[in-house]
């Protein structure tokens, strides 16, 4: 199948999909007992049953379910994702301001989940038995074992007791902070211990991933074939065997950014980062309905689009996959 | 030593008046105030949104007509004056003519007739201001509240962010007050900060108000309330230095910890207005909790001072009645069911729960409010070990959130459940509310979900809600706390262990009655921090 026939595919794939995301959470959250009214009337201490009758009117809870839903995807179809229960604004909004603290968080660790990842990976396949791989591995099962939150937690209490190297929490240091390239130095200051504890799991991930593959194509004939020509070590690792490694890291990659992006919920409300995930944490706490199935969407959609661009990404590495596509 | 001095400071500094001096330290100009929070607002207009995250910041923005000490008493804020005529049904303000809004315009009658007709229409509170009949304005700095009935509750309502004085040249335009853009951008009030920006969930930055009708107040440059979710990181700040103030602090072991620190005073103070109470509701119309001698088996079988002592490692007081200690119309003589197992086997005997073959009883569930970890499910499961000992088998049912809870309990479907309300300064605002007749409501959390029903007790209360004699009203709450100890339609067991911890280097901290839901021109750097 050539490239633009197998992304129309994919395209179709991704609507059916969202369309599916849409109902699916929609008649979820419906189902869960209590709704906003509720939260909003408990965060006021209280309210009588006509304010509770006019937070439903207003807001369309007291409406049937099929007509609700009927409404939702009518209007999502607009463009139009709502209202915010309890922020009291467009659903958009609160999203947008909130994605690209997200976007930043995601994308940062799992460059550096792979790149570092990949590399360890590499160094320990050379020697699998040598005290170095050893080290990595314990490591690795170490990062891959400890629940994300902990190792958070672990973090803030190291880094902001023990040696206050880093901020812990928030993005930048608020309305006294600094502006221009002093404030990107902020954010990227504030967001290191984020990044190391979103990235360790998937570090762990990938060095193992790439030291098994790394160590299987190590065995192939064209490798012993290369050395035998004279190539030096670092050629032979690097060019011939190192790109075929790297194969099943970008196909996890591609899997497992659905499983970043939700690790980064566990993240941000440990950091108080501000992006999607504590915006998820606190609309799911409140039942703000809309701006959770805004937030489901969005979270689709992006996958989505990593798993498409993995597609790619593919097909940039091992030129065979096209052809075989093709056969 | 430090806590009782900054009480007297504060005190002193709202009795005397700005202008004189106190001796001991004189209020230093300049600096900026951190306070971490976890409160996300909805928005800024306390007139239409109730909850200590609007109310807060709400009250340093939006002044109020009075304003309260850490005694109870009400000293003249936006209103110079305020007299109540002799049947108690007509209360004349008379406001001061130098206050501003925020933008230049005067804080006339006409504002203040404007902020009680909206607050009535839209605030949850519904007692607040339930018996205003009329508001006449006489003239542009006069005000004159006509009420249904008596209603002393008034003036206390008016001393914190439940009544705050909006302008209605900004919110009286026709559009809807509870979803009004200015709610939460452009906000103007007459307070002694003004809203620079908020940055949704992350900060709230409030500058001073340079034409504060309080003149040479306040004294910050600036506050700041940092949003924090994580309760572990908002303690580590406060372990820095990151941040000044840290209110509301309701974990036991976070109040262990920073009560430690040689650079914090960590106080109690400051709650009593708010009056939150912790209990155990049980349901008085169906299952086995429906009749009083099972409830005050179960009573004689929870040890409030294991709770507060152990539990809550000392930070907290006993509850022993509807009206939280703090109050002015508490009383401590009531039946305080003492721990005594034999004489809560005895009850339930009585109550015809015989003993079964494997030494139960009688099962029912409790649950809790997933909330205030400390004071809700820690205590819901050692109710279930104590009641176990007296042939009880109790169940702990979790809610995963909030509304999962208030659906089960305002729907009536329970036996028992932890809750903590909050008292709101005066009874009949938040007191009432459990335990009057009228107010059983299916489907709304924190109505009388008990579904308690007794006429003498609607009488008293209907009485004391109008008594404008502070003796007579104390003795008919007295009345009532005893009535009600011994029908136990709730048992209450602490005070949640609010606290705040501060930068010792702070002067004049909240520790009046309202604590940090209030005006906040009073603190000061006494050293600026580094």
């Amino acid at each position: 199948m050539r490239l633009p026939a197998a992304i129309a595919k994919r395209l179709g794939y991704a609507l059916v999909l969202l369309f599916a995301v849409l109902v699916l959470n929609f008649t979820l959250l419906y189902l869960a007992p209590g709704d906003a009214a509720e939260t909003i009337a408990g965060e006021a201490g209280g309210a009588s049953p006509e304010m509770l009758a006019k937070i439903r009117r207003d807001y369309g809870l007291d409406l049937p379910f099929f007509d609700q839903l009927y409404l939702y995807l009518f209007k999502v179809i607009q463009g139009d994702f709502g209202h915010s229960f309890y922020f009291d604004q467009p659903v958009t909004t609160v999203i947008f301001e909130n994605l690209a603290p997200t976007l930043l968080l995601v994308i940062s660790s799992l460059l550096i989940a792979i790149s570092f990842g990949t590399f360890l990976g590499v160094f320990a396949a050379r020697r699998p038995n040598g005290l170095l791989s050893q080290i990595i591995t314990v490591l690795a099962l170490l990062g891959y074992a400890l629940p994300v939150f902990w190792t958070g937690i672990m973090l803030v209490i190291l880094f902001a007791s023990m040696i206050p190297l880093f901020p812990t929490s928030g993005m930048d240091s608020g309305p006294l902070g600094a502006s221009g390239f002093g404030y990107i130095w902020e954010v990227l200051h504030h967001l290191a211990l984020p990044v190391l504890t979103l990235s360790t799991i998937y570090l762990a991930f990938y060095s193992r991933l790439s030291r098994a593959s790394m160590m299987d194509v190590l065995g192939a004939d064209y490798i012993r074939t290369a050395r035998a020509k004279g190539l030096n070590e670092r050629v032979v690792i690097f060019k011939h065997a190192l790109r075929n490694a790297v194969l099943p890291v970008v196909t996890f990659a591609g899997l497992q950014f659905g499983a970043l992006f939700s690790g980064a919920v566990l993240v941000e409300t440990v950091f108080s980062w501000p992006g999607l995930g504590t915006l998820a944490f606190d609309s799911i706490l409140r039942r703000d309905t809309p701006t959770l199935l805004g937030i489901l969407f969005f979270s689709a959609l992006i996958v989505i689009i990593a798993n498409l661009l993995t597609d790619l990404a593919y097909r940039l590495v091992d030129p065979r996959i096209k052809s075989a596509a093709k056969a | 030593m430090l806590r009782n001095s900054g009480l007297l400071a504060l005190t002193a500094a709202v009795a005397l008046g700005a202008a004189t001096a106190v001796a001991a330290d004189t209020p230093k100009k300049g600096g900026t105030l951190v306070l971490v929070s976890s409160q996300v607002p909805r928005h800024f207009n306390p007139a239409v949104q109730s909850g200590i995250a609007t109310m807060a910041p709400g009250a340093h923005i939006f002044a109020t007509l009075v304003r309260a000490d850490a005694n109870w008493k009400l000293h003249p804020y936006l209103a110079k004056s305020w007299t109540t005529s002799a049947d108690g049904k007509s209360v004349t303000f008379k406001l001061r003519t130098d206050a501003k809004f925020h933008d230049g315009k005067p804080v006339t009658s006409a504002d203040v007739k404007f902020s009680i007709e909206t607050q009535k229409a839209n605030h949850p509170f519904k007692t607040s201001l339930g018996a205003v009949a009329d508001v006449e304005t006489p003239d542009s700095h006069t005000v004159v509240v006509k009420l249904k009935n008596p209603h002393p509750a008034l003036t206390l309502a008016m001393s914190t962010s439940i009544v705050p004085i909006i302008p209605k040249h900004v919110y009286g335009d026709g559009q809807n007050p509870k979803t009004h853009p200015r709610n939460i951008k452009n906000v103007v009030g007459s307070g002694a900060y003004i809203l620079k920006e908020y940055k949704r969930a992350q900060y709230i930055l409030l500058e001073r108000n340079p034409n504060y009708f309080l003149k040479g107040r306040p004294y910050m440059d600036r506050i700041i309330y940092r949003i924090i979710r994580d309760s572990s990181s908002r303690t580590i700040a406060m372990e820095q230095g990151d941040g000044h103030m840290y209110p509301f602090m309701s974990e036991v072991a976070a109040i262990a910890r920073l009560k430690k620190s040689d650079k914090l005073v960590v106080t109690d103070k400051g709650y009593a207005g708010i009056g939150p109470n912790t209990w155990l509701a049980f349901n008085t119309k169906e299952g086995p909790t429906a009749d009083v001698r099972v409830r005050r088996a179960i009573a004689y079988a929870i040890d409030r001072k294991f709770i507060t002592g152990q539990l809550h490692r000392g930070v907290s007081t006993a509850s022993t009645g509807p009206i939280v200690p703090g109050s002015p119309f508490y009383t401590k003589d009531v039946e305080t069911y003492d721990v005594n197992l034999k004489k809560a086997e005895a009850l339930l005997e009585e109550a015809g729960h015989k003993k079964k073959d494997d030494g139960t009883r009688l099962e029912l569930t409790i649950d809790y409010l997933p909330a205030v970890q400390d004071v809700q499910q820690r205590i819901a499961e050692y109710a279930r070990g104590q009641l176990k000992k007296i042939g009880i088998k109790v169940t702990v049912r979790n809610s995963p959130d909030f509304p999962t809870w208030a659906k089960r309990i305002s729907n009536w479907q329970f036996d028992m459940t932890m809750d903590l309300p909050f008292n709101w300064g005066d009874p009949v605002i938040g007191v009432h509310r459990s335990y009057l007749c009228n107010n059983i409501k299916k489907g709304v959390i924190w109505s009388n979900t008990q579904q308690y029903c007794n006429p003498e007790v609607d009488k008293i209360l209907a009485a004391a809600g109008q008594e404008t004699d502070p003796a007579k009203r104390r003795a008919l709450y007295v009345k009532f706390q005893q009535i009600l100890a011994q029908e136990l339609p709730v048992y209450w067991i602490a005070v949640l262990p609010y606290h705040t911890a501060y930068n010792k280097d702070l002067g004049g901290p909240p520790v009046g009655i309202w604590g940090i839901v209030s005006p906040m021109d009073d603190i000061y750097w006494k050293k600026q921090p580094k």
